[in-house]
């Protein structure tokens, strides 16, 4: 069967992690993995662009970590499951940091989630919302 | 023969870990969450198991991008828990089932399932998530477990035919083995929820309640739900769900629903929790 991935690019906010996603954030998200250990977390807090210098990720990848651009780390191949391991280092809890993804402080964010969370109606579709 | 009775479906939200390892069940923002697993936790008590089939996920904790196992399966004696980045969860390590594990595995492959065998393996809170909220804070685990991860993080993930026919597998497994053995099995992960990007913090309850509905009354038509509706429906990280295919799969035809619970929210999820046993006629 042909795999069809195009229908995901139709969902407003949100990047499918795909198998050619994958490929393309492959060095990206090890780099991630290597911060399971205390003592490479203590490494790359000390000085970041010296750790990721160890790692054959493009410039672009490595900016978006220095940033802390999460939206733009999805973009380039990134996992969010992967990314939560920069994150983690730092000592933030998911919700601060998927905050930083919306247009939304993490205050304001996390007041949506307790009054029951985004609500699905509008974000279905780019074509409905006039973005495609 | 050995004999699923019970099946455990539940969210398995990383925060709901750091809550319980801080003893924070009790704070206002986590006690109504709690408070929905008290029945769970007396009746696991009252209807033990020996052994809990636990069908996860693995979050980037154990598996890196080297390898991405579609289904696997541990067969290990004991499973050591992941540090995820934040250290080690201060909780017991996971004993392992090593003689039924390796007799369901070896059953799957023979019945065309093609399983990566794990005689390695540490567990993330996709695991230990669900037993902290059905066994608290135990100093040991009061029930062997088997490990059976899925790859539902990069598409494309497994079909929910598959995973409903992989769970009707597990059943035939469990009862060819020789031995007086009682196995729960447990689907974790979702229920709603999206972690990325600016739709983050999706939640969609009626559509999970409907979910939970359809997974008890007729998973024969669930099943053919397409990936694209639950990541449209139920966001991003909601495709976990497929992970409750596999628990319905192994519990035969008709179920009876013991207990329902659902809460909104524990960090950006929807939390779904159901205990279901299989229906004799
Ligand atoms: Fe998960």
């Amino acid at each position: 069967m042909k795999p069809n991935f195009e229908p995901f690019n139709d969902i407003p906010g949100t990047t499918i992690f795909t198998i050619e996603k994958a490929r393309e954030g492959f060095h990206l998200n090890q780099f991630c993995m290597s911060l399971r250990t205390e003592e490479n977390r203590k490494r790359f807090l000390a000085d970041g662009p010296a750790y990721l210098a160890e790692w054959p990720m493009t410039d672009e990848q490595k900016q978006a970590v220095i940033d802390r651009d999460f939206q733009k780390m999805l973009d380039l191949g990134g996992n969010v499951y992967f990314l939560s391991k920069i994150f983690a280092s730092e000592g933030m809890s998911y919700v601060q940091a998927v905050s930083t993804m919306t247009d939304m402080s993490a205050e304001e964010y996390q007041a949506m989630m307790v009054a029951g969370g985004r609500n699905i109606e509008g974000w279905r579709s780019k074509k409905e919302r006039g973005e495609a | 023969m050995a004999k699923i009775v019970a099946g455990i479906t539940t969210s398995h939200v990383p925060a709901v870990g750091h809550a319980v390892d801080a003893g924070k069940e009790k704070e206002p923002y986590w006690a109504p969450m709690f408070e929905g697993y008290e029945f769970s936790k007396q009746w696991v008590k009252d209807n033990p198991a020996d052994v809990d089939i636990i069908v996860y996920n693995d979050h980037a904790s154990y598996f890196g991008m080297e390898i991405m196992p579609t289904f696997a399966m541990g067969i290990a004696d004991n499973y050591a828990i992941c540090d995820e980045g934040y250290g080690r969860r201060p909780i017991p390590d996971v004993e392992g089932a090593p003689e039924l594990s390796t007799h369901i595995a070896a059953s799957l492959i023979t019945d065309d399932f093609d399983m990566t065998i794990l005689n390695v393996l540490e567990v993330d809170h996709g695991l230990t998530v669900p037993m902290s909220l059905m066994y608290g804070t135990p100093e040991k685990w009061p029930t062997k477990v088997i490990p059976l991860p899925v790859n539902v993080v990069m598409n494309p993930q497994p079909s929910g035919e598959r995973c409903l026919s992989l769970g009707k597998a597990i059943k035939r497994a469990v009862e060819s083995f020789d031995g007086d053995v009682k196995v729960r099995i447990w689907g974790t992960g979702g229920m709603s929820h999206q972690i990325q990007g600016a739709r983050a913090g999706l939640i969609n309850l009626p559509w999970d309640i409907q979910f939970m509905d359809d997974l008890i009354n007729q998973p024969e038509v669930l099943q053919y739900k397409p990936h694209l509706e639950y990541m449209i429906e139920a966001g991003s990280e909601g495709v976990e769900l497929i992970m409750w295919l596999i628990m319905r799969g192994a519990l035969g035809d008709k179920v009876n629903e013991v207990y329902r619970f659902n809460h909104v929210p524990a960090s950006n999820t929807s939390v779904g929790h159901l205990i279901l046993t299989p229906k004799e006629d």
